[in-house]
């Protein structure tokens, strides 16, 4: 008679695999499949809502507070990911000088990322307050302003102090993962370069950029994948507001399904998602298998 | 002086943009509401430092709840996500079955699904569960984003230990199980650690489930405690907010100090294939 044995064949894979596979698989495949459906349903908190095909689909496109959503998601990622790129990797280059206090300095520039984001949120709203922000307070003391700003009153200005806050939180990200890269690169490379009399500039974008290139790839689409995905920032400091000018895909998802009881509405918003996140993540997976 | 200009001035702007937030954070929580609506007073100081909002924060609102709450959840998660995801990253990276590459790849993908588009069915899940409102429902809510993250990180981790050494044990009769206990185990903590760092981290971190799937004071987070029973929409609320973003803040930027390495060298790691 054949015994099970541990040691040959599928059963230890299966049984180590076996908790994981529970868990994603009723807490995430599950919930996920049942998102998509729920996105062709009219349901709502307490109904389970019958299918309505894609009417959801269709009256989003209609929606101007959804089109305002849509293009203020894609300017939010665009503009920021540029921003958290261009000074994470500034960061990294500098701290990749090594000088005295290189270790405490490094650790204590991740905070941003480490500190949780919904509370770092309260301190820029606070920092961003129509009656007490200190820019205001500043701009007016050295006679460039005469009155205080409204941040987060109008809509322009309430994306740009979103978009700071962002940002800030988001560079450390960037500069551990090109530290890495930096770490990674050849120091007789630069030193070669610079013995034929090249500059620190072409230095830079000859060789430093052009190696870490693929880091990049894989950087960017991580980025933009959290951060199009943002909730907590924008929810803590503007809630979508003023006006719905500053939702982006997910507070409004929330918006409307939560307190606004429309479950299968919100289940479309966060369906028009999955294209752009399906597409990012082979994205992200051609970069990782190529790096290898 | 060429090193003034290419550290030292860029250096400087980077900690002041990247570390003001936490001096304001600091700096209203420790003063009075009267320096705070002060007109004439400067902003950047405080005169006469009080610990009001702190003692209001700790005696007049549920906060202590709160924060053990999230302090038990964050633990527990980070328990059962670990053990879990080390026992899949052994079978994914070690054990070398068919489907393996498969089963990567869902994992690869789990991690890239963002709670953002899960929190509406999921709430229908938690409906249909009878788990609405149950604190410790949150634990294996949050392994759904902390067993991908781990899994993944893990996996990485594990294939840079020398198969040599199991190859020995084998030959030496050792059974499959017991060299995942005696050897790869042990040979593993670094990455453990940095695991469990990331685990309690992004627990402590978890905002939207919080939000939507736990609805009595009791029962809810810092964050979420904060956002929804702390915010009044006047000045008075930002001396006790600030102090309680700052106590919220604590045991992960504690826990970061100790590991900064770990928490570094996860979060690089977390970028391999």
């Amino acid at each position: 008679m054949p015994r099970l044995s541990l040691d040959r064949g599928p059963l230890l894979p299966t049984l180590l695999l076996g908790p994981a596979a529970v868990l994603l698989g009723g807490l995430l495949a599950f919930p996920l499949a049942l998102g998509v459906l729920l996105g062709f349903k009219d349901a709502s908190i307490g109904e389970p809502g019958a299918f309505i095909g894609l009417e959801n689909y269709r009256y989003l496109i209609t929606d101007p507070v959804f089109r305002i959503t849509a293009l203020n998601t894609a300017l939010y990622t665009l503009v920021t990911v540029v921003f958290k790129l261009a000074l994470g990797l500034a960061l990294a280059l500098i701290l990749n000088q090594r000088f005295a206090g290189y270790r405490f300095w490094r650790s204590v520039l991740l905070l941003p990322y480490v500190v949780p984001t919904v509370l770092s949120a309260f301190a820029w709203w606070w920092i961003l307050d129509p009656q007490f922000s200190f820019i205001s307070w500043a701009l007016v003391k050295v006679g460039l302003l005469d009155h205080r700003v409204d941040f987060l009153g109008h809509a322009w200005l309430a994306r740009g102090s979103l978009m700071v806050a962002n940002v800030w939180r988001g560079i450390p990200f960037f500069t551990v993962g090109y530290l890495a890269g930096l770490q990674a690169i050849p120091k007789e490379l630069h030193e070669a370069a610079a013995i034929d009399g090249a500059g620190d500039w072409q230095i830079f974008w000859r060789i430093t950029w052009v190696l870490l290139l693929p880091l990049t790839t894989i950087l960017t689409i991580f980025s933009a994948i959290f951060t199009f995905t943002d909730f907590q920032l924008i929810w803590t400091i503007t809630r979508g507001g003023p006006a719905n000018a500053t939702h982006l895909f997910v507070t409004l998802a929330y918006q409307r399904a939560i307190p606004g009881g429309a479950l299968g509405e919100g289940a479309a918003i966060a369906g028009f998602t999955l294209p752009l996140l399906a597409l990012l993540a082979w994205g992200a997976l051609d970069a990782l298998r190529r790096q290898e | 002086m060429k090193r003034v200009l290419s550290i030292w001035l860029p250096l400087l702007a980077f900690a002041l943009f990247l570390l003001f937030p936490f001096y304001w954070m600091v700096l209203t929580s420790i003063k009075p509401n009267d320096e705070l609506v002060s007109v004439a007073a400067n902003p950047f100081w405080v005169s006469r430092p009080t610990l009001d909002h702190v003692r209001y924060l700790l005696s007049a609102t549920s906060y202590p709840r709160w924060f053990w709450n999230t302090m038990a959840v964050a633990a527990a998660a980070t328990a059962l996500s670990v053990c879990v995801s080390f026992f899949a990253a052994v079978a994914l990276a070690r054990l070398g079955f068919r489907g393996a590459e498969t089963v990567s790849l869902g994992i690869y993908l789990a991690y890239l699904i963002p709670p953002a588009i899960l929190f509406i069915p999921l709430a229908e899940v938690m409906l249909k569960l009878g788990w609405f409102d149950r604190l410790w429902a949150l634990v294996p809510v949050y392994s759904t984003f902390l067993v991908p993250f781990c899994t993944w990180l893990l996996v990485g981790y594990l294939k840079t230990i020398p198969r040599e050494l199991e190859e020995a044990a084998m030959v030496d009769g050792a059974s499959r199980l017991r060299i995942v206990f005696e050897i790869i185990l042990p040979l593993s903590v670094p990455g453990l650690i940095s695991a469990i760092i990331f685990c309690f981290t992004l627990s402590w971190n978890e905002y939207l489930y919080a939000l939507v799937f736990m609805s009595s004071p009791g029962h809810k987070t810092v964050p979420v405690g904060l956002a929804t029973e702390l915010v009044r929409g006047d000045i008075y609320q930002w001396g006790p907010l600030m102090a309680g973003a700052l106590l919220g803040s604590l045991p992960v930027v504690v826990l970061y100090f100790f590991f900064v390495e770990h928490y570094v060298a996860g979060m690089s790691g977390a970028l391999k294939g």
